[in-house]
């Protein structure tokens, strides 16, 4: 009875029948009105943009320093003949990203697991989970690849590799575990005590329950958020220019333009960030839409 | 079951209550149970909202732990420090008002997780027993659903299923038909009622009192954390000693539900 609040909110959710909030249609926030009001609103849409988007070019073109700027950031030889390299060296950035993600996604769920422990007997286990988090949560990534990937080969310890750029990739993994742990506790949070509840009544222990019944609901539930934390991995994978002499995208942009005392390899590396980034920013709105409209409609998972 | 032999067993017992006691914080919800259900009985448990019928089953269930008092199946102490409570729960099952199915899985591996993980039986044996079951219950067509596509009767015949397909010793139903719309009440009920024709100890929390009369062996009036009256479902139903019974069944039958 004391206990029988939970009840309610599986009601709400499970039972047929409910009044349904409109279907959401377009996932998109900023075409969806469009498509409500019909061709009249897209045209006024084309229309209103093409004149904004002319007035701003007009002015900024016409302005006195834009060929001091254009030159020196959106050099079209300059372009072509960096690109191709810095394009090559992002190679390496995916690979520190690919490299790191698996290791975040497990050590983080480790973390999340440790703190989610309960009773006194799993204190330091809890203890030292947020003592991970709030440290490596509250220390800037950058400081942290600085101190593995100069300090740890500075050591010269024997059996512990001496490559600056295994290090960096660490520091991104503890840097961003204690982040992602985070969401993956926000997920357990989240799955309702009921289940919990469910699994242990049928004899399960709290080993299985976690791996069967609350860990695949939390998962589900925070990909967005993983993916945006992914998003933000992408960028960072530039941290490990600092310390590695092979230069990946930003370094290589760097040392472009050092050499030719022109801007543009720096915006060709961005370029490259962006076209990884945007699609992933584009695909976690999706997902978030989809999860809303989901959780609107009551549908469970 | 190595306790089998400190009496009980022998005796036909398959629980026991012994001056059962909990609190949540301030709040005492159980303040002595007393109760002894026979194999093959069928207990119904009646009272108003907060009398305490939902914690006392998740009590026997070890959900929560008692404050005093002791618990017994077939003889043996399961309110004993040390005990294996993942153990005892295989031999207890639990049904819940909200279902409580796991989203994620099919109705298939919903039945066949428990057995599977915490009994231990081979995939092939464990999908044998569940779709005997979906079979017996009509459910069959059903197997490889996700929850949230059945209707709410047709969740609670399943959550019944893989409550039973860890052949327990005694079932414990939460006020099964509580959150259903009442068109979808009759299904399940039919289904503890080939339960109970079938022989299981039942201990059942309800509101639904013509279904009570009709399927019990006993009937229990919980008031304020203590059983106030129990007796055959006839003498409670017709004649309850107690002024609170009375009461209580007065207001029910005003509600139009006996």
């Amino acid at each position: 009875m004391a206990r029988g609040g939970g009840g309610e909110g599986h009601r709400a959710r499970y039972l047929p029948g409910d009044p349904r909030p409109p279907e959401g249609g377009p996932t998109s926030r900023i075409l969806a009105p469009l498509r409500a009001e019909g061709a009249r609103a897209v045209a006024v849409a084309v229309a209103s943009t093409v004149v904004v988007l002319g007035v701003l070019g007009w002015s900024i073109t016409r302005s006195a320093n834009w060929p001091a700027v254009r030159d020196a950031f959106f050099n079209g030889l300059e372009f072509r003949e960096t690109f191709p390299e810095i394009a090559r060296r992002f190679l390496r950035n995916v690979a520190y990203f690919m490299v790191a993600e698996p290791f975040i996604l497990a050590f983080a769920l480790l973390l999340a697991v440790m703190r989610s422990l309960p009773g006194p007997v799993f204190f330091p286990i809890r203890a030292m989970a947020i003592v991970y988090t709030d440290f490596f949560r509250g220390v800037p990534t950058v400081l942290v690849v600085y101190i593995l990937g100069f300090g740890v080969p500075a050591l010269g310890l024997a059996g512990v590799p001496r490559d600056p750029g295994f290090w960096g990739v660490v520091a991104l993994v503890l840097s961003y575990s204690a982040y992602v742990a985070e969401v993956y506790r926000a997920g357990i949070e989240s799955v309702h005590p009921s289940q919990v509840a469910a699994a242990r009544s049928l004899g399960l222990g709290r080993w299985p329950t976690l791996r069967y019944v609350v860990i695949p609901q939390a998962v589900r539930r925070v990909v967005p958020p993983l993916l945006n934390d992914f998003v933000a991995l992408q960028k960072d994978t530039a941290l490990v220019a600092f310390v590695v002499a092979a230069p990946e995208a930003f370094k290589m942009a760097q040392i472009q333009q050092a050499a030719r005392f022109n801007f543009t390899p720096l915006l060709a590396a961005a370029l490259m960030f962006l076209v990884i980034t945007v699609p992933l920013t584009r695909t976690v709105d999706w997902l978030v839409a989809r999860e809303r409209r989901r959780r609107e409609a009551g549908g469970g998972l | 079951m190595t306790a089998d032999a400190s009496g009980g067993a022998a005796d036909g017992v398959a629980l026991r209550l012994e001056g059962v006691r909990k609190s949540f914080g301030k709040l005492e919800v159980l303040k002595g149970i007393d109760l002894t259900v026979g194999e093959h009985e069928v207990i119904c448990l009646i009272g108003a909202s907060g009398s305490g019928k939902s914690t006392l089953l998740r009590c026997i269930n070890l959900l929560e732990p008692v404050d005093a008092g002791r618990i017994f199946v077939h003889g043996e102490e399961i309110t004993a420090p040390g005990v294996d409570v993942n153990r005892v729960r295989r031999r207890i099952g639990i049904v819940f008002q909200s279902f409580n199915l796991f989203p994620h899985m099919t109705v298939l591996r919903n039945i066949t997780l428990a057995p599977i993980k915490a009994l231990g039986l081979p995939k092939a044996e464990a999908e044998g027993r569940a779709l005997a079951l979906l079979e017996r219950f009509g459910l069959a067509d059903k197997k490889d659903e996700y929850p949230d596509r059945l209707s709410g009767g047709q969740q609670q015949r399943v959550a019944i299923v893989r409550a039973l397909a860890m052949e327990p010793d005694i079932m414990l139903l939460d006020e099964v038909t509580s959150a259903l719309d009442p068109e979808l009440v009759a299904e399940v009920l039919s289904v503890i009622r080939e339960l109970a024709e079938g022989g299981m100890t039942m201990l059942i929390a309800t509101h639904e009192m013509a279904f009570a009369r009709d399927i019990a062996d006993r009937i229990c009036f919980l008031d304020g954390g203590v059983i106030l009256e129990e007796g055959p479902p006839e003498r409670i139903f017709t004649e309850p000693r107690e002024e609170r019974t009375r009461r209580f069944l007065q207001r029910i039958i005003e509600a139009g539900r006996l």
